[in-house]
């Protein structure tokens, strides 16, 4: 296996807050990371160095060899590196559909293209692209809806589909079954095992349910007050003293 | 019915409704050459200002600027090269098209209200340098007019009077005139110049509308963050569309110029630039054919109503008894003549809060109550309940 996410050293201020104290991580291509920690640890600023959208005040964030640093979200997505918000940010004006498309596109077109002239009823391979997407996480049957009448569970698969059809080697989740009933839970989780088995998609997952966390990750990295106190796999850490304390106030799991 | 076909026949329908212009508006007083041209520029505007505003959502409130600078550039045309519109409606496009570019730039580095101001800002400096220090290029107050002694290198020396703007010879104030059922007609080659260029932006915008481009411009203003991670750089998108509307605006001024070869700063001043949002929200923005709609009726309320007077209406309402007269008078005069804009305003409020899709949502609910009796069917019932897509 190959490290395809490499982060050194990097540390992040703000003001007064040491958000992130000197992190190191390594993730294996094809591979699940769970990032876990409790709130305030600097998981969700972790991953907003790895998409763009905060720059890390010193150390690298090395995607595939290359770096990260300094370059836009567009550019970060152009690379190979998708990503699904906590609160699901989708074209809510837009159908299902079209949602799914626009990725699609980005993907083959690039950062802009002024494609004007050409309908977009004949884009018949994009459309198929998206409807497969859509078949993916069984919302084919909704493509014609606007996405903003969906409801909530909905929009976190249709959010999956836009990361998916833009085939991706990175899929970062942050914290991809909040605020959902169980069964949902379950079903996200099986959607993202089946994912990372068919198409060898490198997953780095910010998750608080311990149940989600322990049925993807193959590794674990525990971040407390900016810092990483362990990094293992799950059955190591479980028992592991340093989580406990630091986690969770020295309870067993 | 496919939305291929249906932009085909909408096409159709609106390219015959334009070109009978004369026709389906004499009876309404409005098929009078000078008002008819001013329905199908304004028309243009608007188009190119709804490419802007109702695909990316970005609201400008200096898009009078073009209008203007177009104006000013296809009258120097006309002073300098030729009286041929050909030339002067190129330029005033160009000269548009880079103002947009550079005032685009700057403004679209912020958004929402921000974006407004700024382009605000920008229009009041140029109706300000065009009135003071821009006084060679513009002719201040007076305005920009042709005169005789004008070098048109390309045409023939004129005698007498200052030629008029034309088509390859065809003089754009000929008229000809016919009269049906008491009407009288007019046909005027401004005017169908005009509506040609007009159906010609119609259908450049419907293509737009229906493009990847469109769609690109639709996630603008649905999710800017969502863009971004998904691979997208917005600011190109939101330039090309500010840019395009932009050069709309442009030739909107410069076929302005053409039909009439003049150009004052009043042109840029803000109201104007607010008239073409008002257009824009009163037609339907985001829609195909609203921004046209609300063009023409803002264009009919101000030359239309504007124009009747106390002793129109003293005559509509002879038939009351004196005093009942004079009062009824009194009380709809303050709607008409120069109290249309408080018509305008009651409309504009009466639209906004009950059809907030402009004009287009009002006929859209209209269409929807006759066709979802005959249509039973459940298939139309799950289209129904979408909410309509641009038309």
């Amino acid at each position: 296996m190959t490290p395809i996410l490499e982060v050194q050293s990097v540390n992040k201020r703000f003001g007064g807050l040491k958000a992130l104290d000197d992190v190191n991580l390594t993730v294996m291509e094809g591979t699940v990371h769970a990032i876990i920690g409790p709130n305030g640890a600097g998981k969700s600023t972790l991953l907003n160095c790895f998409v763009g959208r905060l720059v890390p005040d010193t150390g690298t964030v090395t995607f595939a060899g290359q770096s990260l640093i300094g370059k836009k979200p567009h550019e970060i997505n152009q690379a190979g590196v998708s990503r699904v918000f906590q609160t699901p940010e989708i074209f809510e004006d837009l159908t299902v559909l079209e949602n799914v498309m626009i990725p699609a596109l980005a993907q083959r077109d690039g950062a802009f293209r002024l494609h004007g002239w050409h309908p977009l009823s004949r884009e018949a391979e994009i459309r198929d692209k998206a409807e497969r997407a859509l078949a993916d996480v069984a919302m084919a049957d909704r493509r014609n809806m606007p996405s903003g009448s969906l409801s909530r569970g909905d929009k976190r698969r249709l959010e999956m589909a836009m990361c998916l059809v833009q085939e991706p080697r990175l899929l970062l989740l942050d914290e991809p079954t909040a605020g959902m009933a169980r069964a949902d839970t379950n079903a996200t989780i099986d959607l993202l095992k089946r994912i990372g088995s068919e198409r060898n998609i490198t997953k780095v997952v910010i998750e608080h349910d311990m149940h989600v966390v322990f049925s993807l990750a193959d590794r674990i990295s525990v971040l407390a007050q900016g810092h990483v106190i362990v990094e293992d796999a799950p059955e190591n850490i479980k028992g592991n003293a340093k989580v406990q304390e630091a986690y969770l106030g020295g309870a067993h799991l | 019915m496919n939305t291929k076909t249906s932009d085909t026949l909408l096409l159709i329908v609106f390219s015959i409704a334009v070109l009978a212009g004369p026709v389906i508006l004499a009876p309404f007083g409005a098929g009078y050459p000078d008002l008819l041209q001013k329905f199908a520029i304004y028309g243009i505007f608007a188009i190119g200002f709804n490419i802007l505003f109702g695909l990316t959502g970005y609201l400008s409130f200096g898009h009078a600027a073009f209008l203007g600078v177009g104006s000013y550039a296809a009258v120097w045309m006309f002073k300098l090269l030729s009286m041929n519109i050909i030339p002067a409606v190129i330029f005033s496009v160009i000269v548009a098209g880079l103002f947009s570019l550079v005032i685009g730039f700057i403004s679209l580095r912020r958004s929402g209200i921000y974006f407004s101001i700024l382009t605000l800002a920008f229009a009041q400096m140029c109706y300000n340098l065009a009135y003071s220090v821009l006084t060679p290029i513009t002719n201040g107050e007076t305005g920009l007019q042709i005169t005789l002694s004008d070098p048109r290198i390309l045409d023939a020396a004129a005698e007498g009077q200052a030629p008029a703007s034309n088509l390859f010879g065809l003089d754009m104030i000929s008229t000809w005139e016919t009269s049906l059922a008491g009407m009288t007609l007019q046909f005027n080659m401004g005017f169908y110049v005009c509506a040609l260029i007009l159906i010609l932006s119609f259908w450049i915008s419907m293509r737009l509308f229906r493009s990847p481009f469109g769609m690109m411009l639709k996630a603008v203003k649905s999710n800017q963050n969502r863009m971004s991670y998904t691979g997208l750089d917005t600011k190109p998108y939101t330039l090309a569309a500010f840019v395009i509307s932009g050069m709309f605006a442009g030739l909107a001024g410069g076929l302005l110029a053409a039909m009439d070869p003049l150009a004052g700063a009043e042109r840029m001043q803000w109201t104007a630039s607010g008239e073409v949002v008002l257009m824009t929200i009163l037609g339907g923005a985001g829609t195909l054919l609203g921004p046209v709609l609300g063009a023409g009726l803002i264009k009919y309320f101000e030359n239309i109503f504007s124009a009747i007077n106390d002793s129109t209406l003293h005559g509509v309402f002879a038939f009351l008894p004196d005093g009942l007269n004079n009062a009824v008078s009194a009380v709809l005069g303050l709607f008409v003549g120069e109290g249309w804009h408080l018509t305008l305003g009651l409309i504009f409020m009466l639209i906004v809060t009950f059809l907030p899709g402009g004009l287009i949502e009002g006929a859209q609910r209209i269409g929807r109550l006759f066709t979802s009796r005959s249509k039973a069917d459940p298939q139309s019932g799950e289209a129904q309940s979408r909410p309509a897509p641009a038309e």
